[in-house]
C-alpha cells in the first residue's frame, strides 16, 4: 500500500469535507444568560475584595490609635478612675453640704 | 478594527453585558465551524463554543484594540480546543480492525486503484476522521490547521501562541505520525 499516496487522499478527503457553521436556537440567549449569572457571583466577590482590603488599613488605624494612647497616659489628664469618683462625689457633696 | 464592534467591547467593559450579544451573534458561526473539527459530538461542540465565549467575556480587558477582534477571537477558539482535545484524550490503541464495510471497501479500491478512488465520499471522510483521531493532541491541532485549513506556520504560531521552530518541529512529528497510524493501517488490514 502506498502510505504517501494513502495519507495525500485523506488529507485531500478532509479539504473537501464541508464543516457545518450551524448555531444551535437561542444559544446567544443562553451564553448571555450564563454571563449575568456569573456576574452576580461577581458582585458578591467584589464585596468580599472590598472589606479584605479595608481591614489592613483598619489595623493600622487600630495599631496607631492604641500607640498614641498608650503615650499620651503621661499627660496630666487624671486618669479614668479618679475622673468616676470625681463625678459620684460631685452628686453626693451639694447634699452634705446642704447638712 | 470595525467602529461598531469597538464600541461595542467598550460598552461590555464599562459593564453592559447586554452589548456583547451581537458580537456573538456575529462570530459564533466561525468559532462552531472550528470547533466541529476537534469533537465529534454536538453537545461537545457545543460546550467548547460556551467556554470559547465565556472566556473572551472575562478576558476583554486585555483585547487591545491592535488586530481584528476576529484573529483575538480565533485565537481563544484554538487554545480552547486544544484543551479539550488533551482533555479528552482517547485511547489510541484501538485497532482499524473496527473499518465499516464503505471504509474497508474504499481502502480496498485504493490498494487496486490509488490514483482513481475518489476522495469526495463519506468512507474517506470517515476513515480521515478516524485517523485524526488516533493522533496525539499537537499532531491533530497542526495537521487540522497545517494540512486540512491551509494556513502558513506564522498564522499557526499567532494562533497558538507557539514559536515558529515549536510549529515546525511538531509539524515534522505530527507527519510522522500519521505515516504511524496509516502504516497501522495497512498492518491491520492485511495482515
Amino acid at each position: 500500500m502506498n502510505l504517501a499516496k494513502l495519507e495525500e487522499k485523506l488529507l485531500a478527503a478532509a479539504r473537501a469535507t464541508p464543516v457545518s457553521d450551524a448555531v444551535p436556537y437561542a444559544f446567544e440567549k443562553r451564553i448571555l444568560a450564563q454571563i449575568k449569572s456569573q456576574n452576580m457571583h461577581d458582585e458578591w466577590s467584589s464585596w468580599a475584595r472590598g472589606l479584605w482590603r479595608a481591614a489592613a488599613p483598619c489595623v493600622a488605624i487600630m495599631v496607631l490609635l492604641g500607640v498614641w494612647s498608650y503615650y499620651d497616659s503621661n499627660s496630666a489628664v487624671l486618669d479614668l478612675s479618679q475622673e468616676f469618683e470625681n463625678t459620684v462625689m460631685a452628686v453626693v457633696q451639694p447634699a452634705d453640704s446642704a447638712w | 478594527m470595525d467602529h461598531t464592534e469597538g464600541e461595542l467591547i467598550q460598552a461590555v467593559l464599562r459593564g453592559d453585558s447586554a452589548s456583547f450579544e451581537p458580537l456573538v451573534e456575529k462570530y459564533s458561526p466561525r468559532v462552531f465551524s472550528a470547533a466541529r473539527r476537534y469533537a465529534r459530538r454536538e453537545s461537545e461542540v457545543e460546550d467548547i463554543v460556551q467556554e470559547v465565549w465565556l472566556k473572551a467575556f472575562q478576558k476583554l480587558g486585555s483585547f487591545r484594540g491592535e488586530a481584528p477582534f476576529e484573529h483575538w477571537l480565533m485565537r481563544l477558539t484554538v487554545r480552547t480546543c486544544y484543551d479539550f482535545l488533551r482533555a479528552h484524550k482517547r485511547n489510541r490503541e484501538s485497532s482499524f480492525s473496527e473499518l465499516t464495510e464503505p471504509e474497508s471497501d474504499w481502502l480496498e479500491k485504493f490498494v487496486h486503484q490509488p490514483e482513481t478512488v475518489p476522495e469526495n465520499v463519506d468512507a474517506a471522510r470517515s476513515l480521515v476522521t478516524r485517523v485524526l483521531e488516533q493522533l496525539s493532541p499537537s499532531a491533530r491541532l497542526i495537521i487540522t490547521l497545517l494540512e486540512i485549513e491551509d494556513r502558513s506556520v506564522k498564522e499557526i504560531s499567532k494562533l497558538t501562541g507557539w514559536s515558529i521552530p515549536l510549529v515546525k518541529v511538531r509539524a515534522f512529528r505530527a507527519r510522522a505520525e500519521m505515516r504511524k497510524v496509516l502504516a497501522q493501517i495497512a498492518k491491520d488490514k492485511y495482515l
